[in-house]
């Protein structure tokens, strides 16, 4: 009893709760100092997302308009089709050389119908208002339905990326002197135009559905084609990463007696996941198309090296899934006598699911965005400009994937290009934004069944 | 035995314990009070003892509250239980044998109009003597848990017995000899009887205590000598 | 002595339901079981008590051979059923597992619907031949753990969804379900309050009529409630085996009593 009462000796028997002690003062100063630290460190985060968003999209939002011309083409019978039998044979025939004048005849015709002002009084002056994909376009028309020749039809052709960079505020009037493609003169007209309602801005279908053009008619440029490609290669990461990562996830999580051999293995998965990689694209460079002798610059062969790059990680997230179901439901399988392979199936993976799902669309997105290993097997330096010939030819004809294509623009000189680099990160980053979106809908649907 | 986990358990029992041997120490002064004030004839002294009983009878609620306490809310098992049932047992029997030294007290009031039965008294203060005594052992053996002289205890209830036997006919005699020694005779042969019964207490007290102590009651019967009814 | 109430809770028989002779168990380098004999009655309650790590589980779970799953766990000695060897070559764990159901610490209901839940063993054994007789299974395995009036209208429900002590008298339901021999019960209350603990109890005095039941407990009361045979295991050693009456009032052994009286030692 004697204890008690020493033990409070010398201090005042009680102290008041209002009165804070140095002690806890300086605790609690230095806790808000932490949170302080925190908040600014979120904070500094976020603004460099911000920064990055409004980057982005202030670069590329361009790329998703376009300058079209509408002009009436006279379709000349004299010119294309000489013969006079409308023969399709003979209509091809007939270049794209044969087209271009036709054209720009009709643009200065428009020109002088809407009555702008201008020196510019031959055709030949037009051709760098429009785009070089012009001839082609009209040529297809032509070839499509060649009841049209000799008639005046309206045509929405592409405008130069000169005149669609100027109009976008890209190209201003002090550098021209500087830019052979175009002239002052020119410009004026365009301005005219425009507000005749003949040169006009739309949505650019073209650049999400088209395919890459050349450095002639970057104004051309879609990056459909290539993500046709990256379609196909998530296909094939899909259909063998999946199946291959949850099996040997089940094998080594489950059933693998841990021993020497699984530790090394499970090491070596952890450190595969950490390699670069570019160490995978050499990798399928050497095996499938030196060794095996699978064609270059195919999605199949990009599928593959990306399966490869991805299965670490499906692997990792689905053991680490596998490991969170409550070993009381291995239990209780167990208990009633399913076997280990029934408790598995039965149980444990159903309840794994959502994670297993998350993690394989997470390493899904890490794929899509990988650019390095399609270096080496050749799907950066090839761009298609067709789409393949069926669903199956996908996946061994010749592509590119979307950040290949960005990588590609981002090299070229064409202000056209870069706006177009930019616009392609948006549809890469809206395509991961969706696939995360998927995982957490999955993951959500499933976890809600109980 | 070595303590328990939860030291408070310790200190019921201990609490509780503390109490039975308050008890006894009451209830053999009592027994030893109530002869001497028989023997010479001290009125003030038998008015004390029966106001006493009061104070036995307090003691024997208490424990019993105490051990009902004990087992509700320590649940105890074993030893612990056989504790908390040995002590309910125990202090009943110290409460009746309370009861029979007041009664004596009462008796002795009545007694001490009428005449004097010589050399009765001495030797009902020596049954009493040799009661407290078994009783003394009985509840040492509780307090020491120790069986051996519990049944040392449960032997010599068969000395008091055989004292009992033998005022039994020395009441028969003066009985006989003078009618008016009648009523003094049977007072004096229920005090006798008081004391044997005193007896039977101590032993059940010492069967208690090797009940608690073993787990199991003695088997053999109690040691009796022939009756005499 | 011979009062209702007193012999309703003596042994009632005398037939032996498992033999363990000898028994070893080794946790790698741990030596988790020594020497233990016993015989555990068919239709009586059998309780495992004693401090933590004294080995009750692990011997508890070598009766349906649930230490089979960890791979550094190694039991010799005899432990047969009804006469034959569930530690022999031939033995398939599954099968073994079928006749000894298990109910775990924790309520662990497959996170599907009651009737799943149950029905999950009938199935996988193959006990059933249609959908009738598989319900017929379902309810009386409900009825069996006093559960099916509370849950009959709702069977399709998640099991998970049940209290606490409803969860565990399903996981007993699901035990029950396949029909076995023997139930071990590997301390079934000690995640429930003290009404669905008694519910669980008086559920156990039970199913003895069908079953031999052995439950390890860390509640001694628990097991003076519901058992007829007690066991008490220290440092991995069988210290005494015996009816629960004389373990509790007066047992042989001085660790026995120190551990059932709470004392140091």
């Amino acid at each position: 009893m004697s204890d008690a009462t020493q033990h409070g000796a010398g201090q005042p028997a009680t102290r008041s709760l209002h009165h804070l002690d140095a002690r806890t003062k300086r605790r609690n100063a230095s806790e808000k100092r932490f949170k302080a630290l925190g908040i600014g460190a979120i904070g500094i985060g976020l603004a460099f997302l911000v920064i990055l968003l409004v980057t982005i999209v202030s670069n590329g939002a361009t790329a998703f308009q376009q300058t079209f011309v509408e002009v009436p083409v006279y379709l000349g019978a004299a010119k294309l089709d000489k013969k006079g039998n409308r023969d399709p044979e003979d209509l091809k025939k007939a270049t794209t050389f044969t087209y271009k004048p036709l054209i720009e005849q009709s643009l200065l015709d428009a020109v002088e119908k809407s009555g702008a002002t201008t020196d510019l009084a031959k055709a030949k002056d037009m051709k760098n208002l429009i785009s070089a994909s012009a001839a082609s376009q009209v040529r297809d028309a032509v070839l499509a339905d060649p009841s049209i020749i000799g008639t005046t039809v309206d045509f929405k052709i592409l405008a130069s990326s000169r005149v669609d960079s100027y109009l976008k505020g890209r190209v201003h009037r002090d550098e021209i002197a500087k830019d052979k493609n175009i002239t002052v003169a020119q410009l004026d007209l365009v301005d005219q135009l425009r507000d005749a309602g003949i040169i006009h801005k739309g949505f650019n279908w073209a650049f999400i559905f088209g395919a890459d053009a050349s450095d002639s008619r970057a104004e051309q440029a879609g990056i459909g084609i290539s993500m046709l490609g990256s379609f196909y290669m998530m296909l094939v990461v899909l259909v063998l990463a999946l199946p291959i990562g949850v099996a040997a996830s089940i094998y080594l999580e489950e059933f693998a007696p841990k021993n020497r051999i699984t530790d090394l293995i499970e090491v070596n998965i952890s450190n595969l996941a950490a390699v670069p990689s570019i160490v995978f694209g050499i990798l399928g460079l050497a095996v499938f198309i030196q060794f095996a002798h699978l064609p270059q610059s195919a999605p199949l062969v990009g599928g593959l090296v990306l399966t490869l790059m991805t299965l670490p990680t499906i692997i990792i997230s689905t053991r680490a899934a596998l490991k969170a179901v409550p070993p009381s439901i291995r239990d209780a399988a167990l208990g009633v006598g399913a076997s280990k392979m029934q408790s598995v199936f039965h149980h444990v993976l159903p309840l794994a699911m959502p994670g297993i799902l998350t993690g394989t669309i997470i390493g899904l997105a890490q794929a899509l965005g990988e650019t390095a290993p399609l270096l080496l097997i050749g799907m950066v330096g090839y761009i298609a400009t067709n789409s393949p010939d069926g669903f199956l030819d996908g996946f061994v004809s010749p592509n590119s994937a979307m950040p290949a294509q960005i990588y590609e623009w981002a090299k070229r000189a064409d202000p056209a290009f870069y706006e177009r680099a930019w616009g392609g990160i948006i549809i890469l980053l809206i395509f991961l934004l969706g696939m995360n979106i998927i995982a957490i809908i999955l993951r959500r649907k499933f976890e809600r069944r109980w | 035995m070595s303590e328990h986990i939860l030291s408070a358990f310790d200190r019921d029992l201990e609490a509780v314990q503390a109490l039975v041997v308050k008890m006894g120490g009451l209830v053999e002064e009592q027994i030893l009070e109530s002869a001497r004030a028989l023997e010479v004839r001290d009125l003030e002294l038998a008015e004390q003892i029966r106001a006493r009983d009061r104070a036995v009878d307090e003691l024997e609620e208490k424990i019993n509250e105490e051990a009902a306490r004990l087992i509700a809310l320590r649940a105890p098992a074993a030893r612990d239980l056989r504790m908390a049932l040995s002590v309910i047992k125990i202090s009943a029997s110290l409460e009746r044998v309370g009861d029979y030294a007041k009664n004596i007290a009462k008796r002795t009031q009545v007694l001490s109009d009428g005449p004097q039965i010589s050399g009765t008294a001495t030797a009902i203060r020596r049954m009493a003597g040799t009661t407290e005594a078994m009783l003394k052992d009985a509840l040492d053996a509780y307090i020491q848990r120790d069986p051996k002289l519990a049944a040392d205890v449960r032997e010599r209830d068969l000395e008091v017995d055989q004292m009992y036997n033998a005022l039994f006919r020395e009441f028969l005699t003066y009985m006989m000899e003078d009618p008016r020694n009648i009523t003094p005779c049977m007072h004096l042969h229920f005090i006798a009887k008081n004391i044997e019964r005193m007896g039977d207490h101590a032993t059940t007290i010492a069967e208690q205590v090797i009940y608690l102590v073993t787990g199991e009651m003695p088997e053999d019967a109690r040691p009796k000598s022939s009756s005499v009814m | 002595m011979e009062d209702m109430s007193l012999t309703e809770r003596a042994v009632t028989t005398d037939d032996i339901k498992i033999t363990a002779r000898n028994v070893q168990v080794h946790y790698g380098d741990t030596h988790a079981i020594k020497d233990v004999d016993v015989d555990i009655l068919d239709k009586t309650v059998t309780a495992f008590i004693g401090p933590s790590g004294c080995g009750k589980s692990t011997f508890l779970r070598c009766l349906n051979r649930m230490n089979d799953t960890i791979d550094i766990c190694r039991v010799e000695g005899d432990i047969k059923l009804d006469g034959e060897d569930i530690y022999d070559k031939r033995v398939d764990p599954v099968q073994l597992r079928a006749k000894v159901g298990m109910v775990f610490q924790k309520p662990n209901p497959f996170p599907k619907s009651i009737y799943d839940n149950v029905a999950y063993g009938p199935k996988i054994h193959g006990l059933t031949k249609n959908k009738a007789e598989l319900d017929q299974v379902v309810e009386d395995s409900l009825r069996k753990a006093a559960l099916w009036n509370e849950v009959k209208d709702r069977l399709h429900a998640p099991g998970t969804g049940l209290s606490g002590g409803q969860q565990q008298r399903l996981c007993i339901a699901r035990a029950v379900a396949t029909s076995p021999e023997v139930l071990l019960m590997d301390e079934p209350c000690s995640a429930l309050d003290p009404i669905a603990t008694a519910q669980v109890e008086e559920l156990i005095d039970e199913l003895r009529a069908n079953f031999s039941v052995v439950i390890v407990t860390h509640s001694m009361q628990q097991a003076a409630r519901v058992s007829q045979k007690t066991a008490f295991f220290h440092l991995g050693n069988l210290v005494e085996y015996d009816d629960t009456d004389k373990i509790f009032t007066n047992p042989s052994d001085s660790r026995t009593e120190s551990y059932i009286t709470g004392r140091i030692g």
